[in-house]
Order: C-alpha cells, then sequence, then structure tokens
C-alpha cells in the first residue's frame, strides 16, 4: 500500500460521454475513474506504475448544458475497402468532409471542480530502479509546480482541466449544500480493461455528501 | 525537423463586428449563446477548421503542409498516399500487423500534413493509419461581455423556382434573414504540449506558422456571414521546460481584460471600450510573455 495523493481539478466544461449515448453524447454527472486516472496520467505516468482512483469529491452542483458541433461523419464501410482494393484503385474511396457532415449535440456538464484521491502500485514493468517514493515524488513535484506531459481534460480536449495539488494535511475545499443527501448514480464506467480487449468494466456509483467511493479494480463490485 | 523543446500556453483575442462568429445549428444558426450568462460562445472546432484553411492558402500544398481534414478532401486518398509511400498493401480497419510498419505509416501522416501533427487526427476508418495525439489543444472561446445577437430581416428581388413566382403571381420577392452581434470581443485558451509535440514532429517552423495562422486566419475568412472579425490580441507564455513552469490557470488569470472606463453606461461597440493588460508580477519564474499581436 503506498501514500495517496490528493489533486484538485476543475474546468468551465466537462464531457465525460455516458457508453450507451455516444452519437449525441451525454455525459455522466460526475467525472468516471478512468477520466480521473488519465487526468493523473497527463501529468505523471510511467509504464512502470498504475494509478488507482481511490475516492473523488464532488465540489459543486451538477448542471448540464448542449452544444451541437460539425463533426465527421462515420467511417467507410470495409466493402467498398474491399472492393478498391482488388481494382487496386481508389477511384470511388471517396469520402468528403462537406458531404460526410453530421450535427451532433453533445450534453456536457458545466463549471466543475473534483478533488481526486489516488494512488499508484507497480507494475510487473518497474525496473529495479523504480520506487514507489521516486515516482510520488515527481508526482508531487510536478503537481505543485503546474506541471504536465499535456494539458489535463475534463473528458474530451476541448474541456481543459485546471489542477492543483493538496498538500498533506490541507483541507477539502468545501461542497456545495446540494451534494449533502445520498445520491445514486446507477451504473457508471469504472475503466477499460486493456489487458482483456478492451473490456469496459463498471460499478455501481453512489454519491454520499459529495464523495463517491471508487472499489477497487478487481473487487466483487466491479462487473464486466 | 527537430520538435519544440518548451510548452506554450496562449490567450487569443479577437472581435467581431455585425456578423455571426460561429452559427448554433441548434439554434436555427443564431450566434452561440452561453445560456446562463448571455455570452458568445465559438467552438474549438470551428477555431481549428480557420486554422486548417489559412495553412492550405498560406502553404499553397507545399510537401509536408498539406492539410489532411480538407473541406472536399478525401480522406481514404489520404491513407492511401501513406500506404502507397511505404509501399504497403492496405488492410481492412486494423493496423498493419508489423509494428514497426504501422509506425512508418503513421509518422508519414504526421511529416506529411500539417493538421495531422498539429492537431492529431483519428485514422481508423476503413483504410486504417492509427490514431494520432496532436500537442495543440484549444478550449472554446467566450466573449467577455454578454452579447445580444439581433435577427436582420432582408429580401430579395427573385426568387428560386417558376413554382415560386406563380404563387406570388409575378412579384418575385422573398424574405430572409441574418443573425449578427453587433459587437463581441471572445477570449480562446490554447495549450501546446511539448511532450506530445515529440511523437508527431511538431517543429519551431510549425508553431510560427500556428502563430501566424491565428493572427491571420480572419483575413482570408470574409464573407456575408462573417461580418468583420479580426484578432486582435494574441498573448504567447512560453516556459523554460518542456513539462511547463506554472500552472495554466495562473498564467491565464495573469491576463485581464477589463472595460476602458469604469462607468461606460454604453455597450461595448469596439476593441477600444476594451483595455488589456498583462500583469507581469504576478508571472512565475521560468515563463516569459510573447505578445504576438
Amino acid at each position: 500500500m503506498t501514500f495517496g495523493v490528493r489533486i484538485s481539478v476543475w474546468g468551465e466544461r466537462a464531457c465525460f460521454t455516458r457508453p450507451e449515448m455516444k452519437v449525441e453524447r451525454v455525459s455522466y454527472d460526475v467525472i468516471t475513474p478512468s477520466a480521473a486516472r488519465g487526468i493523473l496520467e497527463a501529468i505523471h505516468w510511467k509504464p512502470a506504475i498504475r494509478w488507482h482512483v481511490d475516492r473523488i469529491h464532488v465540489l459543486k452542483p451538477i448542471r448540464f448544458e448542449s452544444v451541437r458541433r460539425n463533426e465527421v461523419g462515420g467511417k467507410l464501410s470495409p466493402a467498398s475497402v474491399a472492393k478498391a482494393m482488388k481494382a487496386n484503385s481508389t477511384a470511388g474511396l471517396a469520402n468528403y468532409v462537406d458531404e460526410d457532415r453530421q450535427q451532433r449535440a453533445a450534453t456536457i456538464l458545466r463549471d466543475v471542480a473534483y478533488v481526486i484521491e489516488a494512488h499508484f502500485d507497480l507494475t510487473p514493468k518497474a525496473g529495479p530502479d523504480d520506487s514507489i517514493g521516486k515516482h510520488l515524488d515527481i508526482f508531487n513535484r510536478r503537481a505543485r509546480k503546474g506541471q504536465c506531459f499535456q494539458m489535463p481534460c475534463m473528458g474530451v480536449r476541448e474541456f481543459p482541466a485546471n489542477f492543483q495539488l493538496l498538500e498533506d494535511g490541507e483541507a477539502l475545499p468545501d461542497k456545495h449544500d446540494s451534494l449533502l443527501d445520498l445520491r445514486d448514480l446507477g451504473w457508471m464506467l469504472h475503466d477499460i480493461d486493456f489487458e482483456k480487449n478492451m473490456t469496459p468494466r463498471f460499478f455501481r456509483a453512489r454519491m454520499a455528501s459529495g464523495v463517491i467511493e471508487v472499489p477497487p479494480w478487481h473487487s466483487e463490485e466491479v462487473k464486466a | 525537423m527537430t520538435a519544440i523543446a518548451h510548452r506554450y500556453e496562449f490567450v487569443y483575442l479577437f472581435d467581431i463586428t455585425n456578423g455571426n462568429p460561429n452559427g448554433d445549428p441548434d439554434a436555427g444558426n443564431l450566434p452561440r449563446l452561453d445560456p446562463e450568462t448571455n455570452r458568445g460562445l465559438v467552438t474549438d472546432v470551428c477555431l481549428k477548421r480557420k486554422i486548417r484553411n489559412f495553412v492550405s492558402l498560406d502553404k499553397e500544398d507545399a510537401s509536408s503542409y498539406a492539410i489532411y481534414m480538407q473541406e472536399k478532401a478525401v480522406l481514404n486518398n489520404q491513407h492511401r498516399k501513406a500506404y502507397d509511400a511505404n509501399s504497403l498493401k492496405p488492410e481492412d480497419k486494423k493496423l498493419p500487423k508489423e509494428e514497426e510498419k504501422a509506425r512508418a505509416i503513421t509518422s508519414w501522416m504526421c511529416n506529411n500534413f500539417f493538421d495531422v501533427r498539429t492537431f492529431g487526427a483519428v485514422m481508423t476508418t476503413g483504410v486504417n493509419a492509427g490514431q494520432v495525439r496532436g500537442p495543440v489543444q484549444m478550449a472554446f472561446a467566450t466573449s467577455i461581455d454578454p452579447v445580444v445577437p439581433l435577427e436582420i430581416s432582408i429580401t430579395r428581388m427573385a426568387v428560386t423556382t417558376e413554382k415560386e413566382a406563380e404563387a406570388q403571381s409575378g412579384d418575385n420577392r422573398t424574405m430572409g434573414r441574418k443573425h449578427i452581434i453587433p459587437y463581441g470581443l471572445y477570449r480562446a485558451h490554447g495549450f501546446v504540449s511539448a511532450k506530445l509535440a515529440e511523437r508527431t514532429g511538431f517543429s519551431n517552423d510549425d508553431l510560427e506558422l500556428l502563430w501566424r495562422a491565428l493572427i491571420n486566419m480572419f483575413e482570408h475568412d470574409r464573407s456575408a456571414a462573417r461580418g468583420e472579425m479580426s484578432a486582435r490580441k494574441l498573448i504567447v507564455f512560453k516556459h523554460d521546460s518542456a513539462m511547463g513552469n506554472a500552472p495554466a490557470h495562473l498564467l491565464f488569470d495573469a491576463v485581464k481584460v477589463s472595460p476602458a472606463q469604469a462607468d461606460a453606461a454604453q455597450a461595448p461597440r469596439g476593441f477600444a471600450d476594451y483595455r488589456v493588460a498583462v500583469d507581469h508580477a504576478t508571472i512565475p519564474a521560468g515563463v516569459t510573455v510573447h505578445e504576438m499581436l
């Protein structure tokens, strides 16, 4: 067991897309453990470590907004590619952005703020000079200075996530009053199992006084 | 092509006079509004489209500056170029099995297409060329003050079809409408990750081109709907290190846009009604500020 880290993240907008509503995107009510892991990894990650999100604190009321944008549509059908491959020419394999346009709405979150509590453990890829302390120090140093590998985001890259390290002993920011009752958020994506051919795994998210306890990755409560 | 070695953030201010910067398909092409604050919005993809258009005008398809997501570009022909250049046979829906070849295709795409290098691209179409995450990340642009979209009715002295002409018994007039914002100053934030640039080969020349595109992109994007749009300020924060030396939000907070007169009774109708100040005292060590415009 390692020492955990606590990081406070906030942003204007967020979109943690529900897998069952991906075309016209609808966001979950709160950040998913997998998106939280992505934020941590944007600050520090090496193949030697694996992040585990333990707890998510929701600080602001849950509010939605809708945005509709032009997006490029689907993929080309394999059949037509196969045909073109046979003919050995690209004629007829046309895919124009202007003609392949879809307008998709996204129901996104507004004005979000969370505190992510997480820890990491070492993976089999850890070499002899990888120690928990070293990576913990690197993460803390970077988060303190605002350094990052890339700007972390709130689900999608157009919504950047500001972040700040919560030092040991530092109190959590205040939560909004509307979050104080118990709320069942239903089945929520925990993370994607990359070892098992990208199987999503879900857990039953419950928010009590704005805190979501995230069950460990391989526990009973997490179902594929 | 050596990749950039510094992290950057930028604040970009542009304004619009009597035009519609970005229509909302959900609201009959009215300018996008944030329903809570009535501030105008311009999406990230709208700005990226203009950057792409500027680069394709500026570079005229010079080699290694091709644009992948073109209006009327044939996407899969672009992929095909990657395969042809590496003389590989495309396989359905998956990257070539040998990682080496897959990497060759992705890096060929990055080397040849400016927008793949810059913004990244998902190339998992029928002919697969992998996925690229680009170094440049942009957020939505928001107007400084609430904007008031006006609906302007216009008439036309002609009709489209015979049928309409008959229905109107020869009085060939139709009505149309335009949505405009009298004035709005918008602020956008962007990020350039040096670490992701290493992977796509986004170089200093590319960065210069990106700044130039931001400064000039409205000059080549005139249209009846746009009115007068112009880039007003581009303030770039350059970090000493690749990982960065300061949190982005602190840097953005140092750029303050305020009314030129504190007690202005009138709604802003020009850039002169605003004052842009960079609070250099709050900029942490290790970050330099460049006002490109």
